[in-house]
């Protein structure tokens, strides 16, 4: 088989979802032989992108959110895209601690979590257009 | 839910489910908080025996549990962390905040 493939889902952006967005992210990457600490990286790293998505993205309207994963070799690429509210300032909001709603006990570590877990992780954003999260992550690598 | 939650003399454990994300984290957090109003808890235990998952909403919910005992002077500990739960305690420095039992 070659190591290419690709598939797209959309949700709804119910806070259920971002168990599904973990799911779907775990059985794309069996294919890939990974550890588990490799899909648990790539599990977190999903859960804060979709939850920025419900959150902040649609601020608890329902919207759609799309994920898309892709596999180049060993490599995944995860894009998840909402046409929410958009970012302002995506520096600012990158900085860890940094929430736009603190009364909600957001911990501001989104982000920083994403950048943690992930090998690269590009945001863009437009203020009432949305927001596109594009990770990637190199895993299976391991010798065996 | 059967169970999550044991009180006894000041002290309150609760379990924290099998995955600890914004949508789990939204009842949990009510919850211990009613229960941290209405029976004076001074001692919070979240015992995450049962836990597999936890992201940085779960982070949020502990920190703000951890305030909240600090105003009234009471004591949070977390016990019972997988390897996973550990290394998510150390990316987000809550390990620095509050006292983790080694098991």
């Amino acid at each position: 088989m070659e190591n290419k493939n690709e598939i797209t889902i959309t949700f709804d952006s119910y806070s259920v979802n971002e168990g599904f967005a973990r799911m779907a992210a775990a059985a794309f990457l069996t294919e890939f032989n990974p550890t588990l600490d490799e899909i648990e990286d790539v599990k977190t790293a999903i859960s804060e992108a979709v939850t920025n998505a419900v959150i902040h993205g649609y601020e608890g309207t329902i919207g759609k959110v799309t994920l898309n994963f892709k596999r180049k070799g060993q490599e995944v690429e995860i894009i998840v895209e909402d046409h929410g509210k958009g970012i302002v300032d995506i520096e600012k909001a990158k900085q860890p601690f940094y929430t736009t709603k603190p009364e909600l006990e957001r911990s501001g570590m989104g982000f920083a979590f994403m950048e943690a877990f992930m090998d690269h992780v590009l945001v863009e954003s437009k203020p009432d257009e949305g927001t596109r999260v594009t990770m990637t992550k190199k895993v299976g690598m391991r010798e065996v | 839910m059967e169970n999550q939650y044991e009180l006894k003399d000041g002290f309150l454990r609760v379990r924290i489910p099998k995955e600890l994300d914004h949508h789990s984290a939204i009842g949990l957090r009510a919850e211990t908080d009613m229960l941290i109003r209405t029976y004076h808890v001074r001692h919070l235990i979240f015992d995450f025996s049962g836990t597999e998952f936890m992201d940085s909403s779960g982070i949020g919910v502990i920190i703000g549990r951890c305030k909240n005992m600090n105003y009234s002077g009471g004591s949070v500990e977390a016990e019972h962390l997988n390897a996973r739960i550990e290394k998510i305690f150390l990316v987000s420095g809550l390990n620095k905040i509050i006292k983790v039992h080694k098991n």
